[in-house]
């Protein structure tokens, strides 16, 4: 549960990894069902529609401007977006 | 114990020079100011969606193409998960299981698969931030994310870091003729990185490998990998195990870093990406790519050593440099009877001696001698009528002055003698009255003496004799 | 001035074009109805007219509209119900919107939803649940509550929303009116903020099912901004079809469970009848994998929704918190205080079906049942035209009743996400009224209908001769308890 938090990057407190592993493994048993159907040879759809190739020729439109861009940024410095640094590696 | 031998496999990735970026029609230029080139989706804004670069799917087919790769019929896009400042969506879109193209080959090394994918942003560390709680922080430029690339896998076929540094270079070379991008690792349109692992001499098996990053030029991979087979063997030596981890080269101390964070190894959770349909490369695409192709540098080391007899490091050289093979086909194209086999040793040799001893920046597209000059001199010493000494001597005036072979060789007199005049069989008969010493030795058997003698003739004729002539005629008095 | 409001869009439309009726006019009283709201549905107006993106109109004829605050609107206010978005005003327009206000149609507002689409009752909004204008101690329906509840009470003439596992169709049906979730690909998903990208769709909420097709006409195309948009060839025309003679209805049999309200069966059994009355043929069909659909659903829509909702990290816009630390403690103080309860729960839920070990199991056989499903409905219509379920298993609910169990609350989804899985259009019209199971006033019930892939035309004939047929006429109470 926590490395999946992390993964997720969700901070979860006590009380909330204990209510959701709860409601988390009624979900799982309910989806779990469908890990004993047999479906061999059965293609998993990974597109819906039916196309190909649907692409963008290679012709520049406008950018933003960077006022813009920056608009809604929460700390917007020098023409860019500040993050604090990761922890030290 | 045995000797290790290091297995080495190289990731590299190339940016495209497409105009725009992969997914959205943002402009690619670099060094801008930040975030000039930006949108709502290379922002990754809520509600945005990717459309893919025509012209990157091409691309990558050519590079497929030149690479010998199977293309797959039909390839998806993936979502590459993770968090990151430079990731904007916090997933790349990238090509997992189904690549665009599959198992091919460059050279002496086969390629396991090459890619596209999306390129991240930039993030430029800044110190602190002067707050009570600041910490260090990064600013962000998204002006590169969403850069088109194409990555490239090998298969761990190279055994040697210079030789793994060299076929680098032919990779470089074939992708920069395509056209397709600048490939310059000072620019970052380069970027190449090694995955190193040392087993036994003969053994079969493939040992834990590291992966070697941040070598942004060929030297610098070289000694990378180097530094890294090094590393390996002494641990293995002293009884150790080789962890996998990635690992920073610093050119200027020599030192390998790990990178290996605290935390687990990232988990991709890769699934693919909904927002994308498939690619199906159509049968004129493909053709498209395949005509696209010029005349790439294997093809043409492979010509120049097969058709036209020359030796492997004069083609693999011109195989590399593309002007230079461009000056050697013109100056065969005039030279009638001097063969491209020495046509080549002209230019490795002797012109390239020259033009650095003149310290000239030389540019083959406009080139300090002309191929017609070359190439007249080429065919005076073949013919015989100057000696290669006086040829070398030509050519020294040719690069720093210019003007006619032929008008040069009458100026400074350096006509090679008639063969068959007397003067120069009274001047091999004089000069071997003048060392008796060094007949007497050819006479007892050492051939070497004989360059005494032929110095001798050499000076009296001011270099304008046939060293061959004059061997023969000392061979014929003795 | 009331009599304005008692237009549907379509009479609007018309008097609009036969110059009856002043388009300004018409707006304006709009825009004062909707300030009357008070079942929380709007969580922005544009009260002047004013505020709106500034798109060039190319017609003024067209029903002012209400939008649900999922799709993008430049420079006003988009949350996708959550408070991680507080305060975001993007930078672009949403194609479904820009469509809408090209053609006429001015925006009234921004409706309420549950957070992110995640929900079935809209209580998972940050900014309060929406009421149902039939009872305000229930529930409209979610995740589109706040676009059901504006057009059922009297707050807009029409708007949209969307559909990932129901979330037009079940609200439209609590709340009494029509509902449609086109083919997937139909309509544009630039701009459309996104929860599960292969199962979202935009579609209209109306009182008629005329105004549906209206709407749909409007906003139907391919989007060279979207690459999963196709649109409806051939577009779509008014509905007109008098009666159901010669059409061919399959119930299936797998989704007649016991877990319907007595008042929800009495009322969909009714229908079939209405349906036999006027021509139309009453079968049994079989889509065995279809009793899988939740399950399926509830591994597919997190998923991707796990991977949809990464961006919210406090880098770019929105909300941060915790940036006084490091970087991971901004993105998991950002994410743990900007995000509810039922998305942190699908989020954690999509993470772990994709992650390493687990991919095949969950993810990977949840798009096998998929295909399954698209499978049997394409069996299931060979043999008829369309096939016909109770929207959901109950009518409306109260406030509070199942937010303690969330899988009691996925199951409301029992009966739309198989045609979500599959692609197909379906839509809710309203077929009756039925008491709840705890005892009360009456409540709306829906009739679901689908049909094939883009038979979105077909569909909406089929829809329009049946609700003529039935003639549903209730209005809410409007009273509070």
């Amino acid at each position: 549960m926590l490395h999946v938090a992390r993964l997720s990057r969700l901070r979860l407190s006590e009380a909330e990894v204990e209510t959701m592993v709860g409601e988390l493994s009624g979900i799982l048993e309910h989806v779990d069902r469908i890990g004993n159907l047999d479906l061999e040879g059965v293609e998993p759809t990974s597109h819906v529609v039916a196309l190909e190739n649907v692409l963008r020729a290679d012709e520049p439109w406008q950018s933003l401007p960077r006022d813009v861009a920056l608009a809604s940024a929460p700390e917007p410095q020098d023409g860019a977006f500040r993050v604090p640094s990761p922890q030290a590696e | 114990m045995a000797d290790l031998e290091a297995v080495i496999g190289l990731e590299i990735h190339v940016q495209l020079a497409t105009k725009t970026k992969m997914f959205c029609g943002c402009e690619l230029s670099f060094g801008d100011e930040p975030n000039v080139h930006t949108c709502p989706i290379c922002l990754a804004h809520p509600g945005v969606l990717p459309v893919p670069n025509e012209k990157a799917i091409r691309y990558a087919l050519q590079i497929g193409a030149a690479l010998n790769c199977e293309i797959a019929p039909r390839s998806i896009f993936h979502r590459k998960n993770y968090f990151y400042p430079d990731s904007p969506k916090a997933y790349q879109i990238s090509q997992y299981d189904i690549p665009i193209c599959g198992a091919g080959r460059l050279g002496e090394v086969r390629i396991h698969r090459a890619h596209l994918e999306e390129d991240a942003a930039k993030t430029i560390h800044v110190g602190s931030s002067g707050r009570i709680h600041g910490s260090a922080a990064s600013l962000v430029d998204f002006n590169r994310g969403g850069t088109p690339l194409v990555e490239i896998v090998t298969e761990p076929d190279l055994r040697d870091p210079a030789e793994a540094a060299e076929w680098a270079r032919l990779l470089r070379e074939t992708v920069r003729q395509l056209g397709v991008s600048d490939v310059s690792m000072e620019e970052g349109s380069l970027r190449v990185d090694a995955n190193i692992s040392v087993r036994p001499v003969g053994s079969e098996e493939l040992g834990t490998k590291t992966e070697l990053k941040n070598m942004n030029s060929f030297r610098f991979l070289q000694r990378g990998m180097e530094a890294e087979y090094a590393r390996q063997c002494a641990l293995v030596e002293a009884g150790g195990a080789v962890e996998q981890e990635t690992l920073h080269f610093d050119p200027a101390s020599g030192s390998l870093t790990s990178l290996r964070s605290k935390e687990e190894a990232h988990d991709y959770r890769y699934f693919p990406e909904p927002d994308l349909v498939p690619i199906v490369p159509t049968e004129a695409m493909l053709r498209e790519a395949r005509e696209a192709l010029p005349e790439l540098p294997v093809a043409r080391i492979e010509r120049y050593e097969k058709e036209l007899g020359l030796e492997s490091d004069p083609a693999r050289l011109f195989g590399r440099e593309p002007e230079m093979a461009a000056y050697f086909e013109a100056t065969c194209a005039e030279a009638g009877e001097a063969e491209p086999r020495t046509i080549a040793n002209w230019i490795t040799g002797d012109l390239t001696a020259e033009l650095r001893k003149g310290d000239v920046d030389e540019d083959f597209t406009d080139p300090t001698v002309p191929p017609a000059s070359l190439a007249r001199l080429a065919e005076l010493v073949a013919a015989k009528k100057i000696s290669h000494g006086s040829g070398r001597k030509v050519l020294a005036i040719l690069v720093a002055e210019g003007g006619d072979p032929e008008a040069i060789v009458e100026r400074e007199g350096l006509a090679q003698m008639e063969s068959d005049s007397g003067e120069l069989e009274s001047i091999v008969e004089k000069a071997m009255a003048d060392n008796p010493d060094a007949v007497e030795k050819i006479r007892e058997g050492n051939g070497k003496a004989i360059g005494a003698i032929v110095g001798a003739v050499m000076r009296e004729t001011k270099g304008r004799a046939d060293g061959g002539e004059v061997n023969r005629l000392i061979q014929e008095k003795l | 001035m009331t009599d304005l409001l008692a237009l549907t869009a379509l009479e609007a439309h018309e008097a609009m074009v036969a110059g009856d009726l002043d388009a300004a006019e018409y707006t304006a009283a709009w825009r004062q109805a909707a300030a009357g709201d008070e079942l929380n549905a709007y969580l922005w107006r544009d009260e002047s007219g004013a505020e709106a993106p500034a798109i060039a109109v190319e017609r003024d004829c067209i029903a002012p509209i209400a939008v649900k605050d999922i799709f993008t609107t430049e420079g006003v206010p988009t949350t996708a119900g959550s408070r991680i978005l507080e305060g975001y005003r993007p930078p672009y327009t949403a194609t479904a919107v820009r469509k809408l206000i090209e053609a006429g149609a001015p925006v009234l507002g921004k409706t309420n939803m549950d957070e992110f689409a995640m929900g079935s009752s809209n209580e998972n909004s940050a900014y309060g649940p929406v009421l149902n204008p039939w009872d305000h101690e229930r529930v409209p329906g979610g995740s589109s509550g706040g676009s059901a509840a504006v057009v059922a009470g009297g707050l807009a003439p029409w708007s949209i929303g969307t559909d990932t596992g129901g979330s037009i169709r079940q609200p439209a049906a609590f709340c009494g009116i029509v509902g449609l979730k086109p083919t997937y690909g139909a309509i544009s998903r630039y701009g459309m903020i996104a929860f599960a990208s292969s199962l979202d769709q935009c579609g209209p909420l109306t009182r008629t099912v005329s105004d549906a097709a209206l709407l749909l006409g409007i906003l139907q195309g391919r989007d060279p901004l979207d690459s999963t948009s196709v649109g409806i060839e051939g577009g779509i025309a008014l509905p007109g079809r008098e009666d159901l003679s010669g059409l061919r209805f399959g119930v299936p049999s797998e989704l007649a469970g016991d877990d319907l309200d007595a008042g929800v069966r009495e009322v969909f059994e009714q229908t079939l009848k209405q349906i036999e009355a006027l021509g139309g043929e009453v079968s049994e069909v079989s889509l065995p994998s279809s009793e899988h659909g939740i399950s399926a659903y509830y591994v597919i829509a997190p998923a991707e929704a796990s991977s949809n909702l990464a961006r919210y990290d406090g880098v770019r816009y929105g909300m941060r918190a915790g940036g006084d630390g490091d970087l991971i403690e901004m993105y998991e103080t950002t994410r743990s205080e900007g995000f509810g309860p039922e998305v942190k729960r699908r989020i954690m839920l999509g993470t772990y079906a994709l992650s390493s070990g687990y991919y095949d199991a969950y993810y990977g056989q949840a798009q096998k049942v998929r295909t399954r499903i698209a499978q049997d409905f394409d069996g299931a219509f060979a043999e008829v035209d369309y096939v016909v379920t109770p929207t959901a298993p109950s009518v409306s609910f109260k406030l509070g009743e199942k937010s303690d169990d969330p899988l009691a609350m996925y199951l409301n989804d029992f009966f739309t996400v198989p045609m979500s899985l599959a692609g197909i259009p379906a839509i809710s019209i309203p077929a009756g009224l039925a008491e709840p199971e705890g005892g009360g006033p009456k409540l709306p019930v829906g009739f679901q209908i689908a049909a094939p892939a883009f038979a979105e035309q077909r569909l909406l004939d089929a829809a329009y001769a049946l609700e003529q047929g039935i003639g549903f006429d209730a209005r809410p109470g409007g009273a509070d308890g």
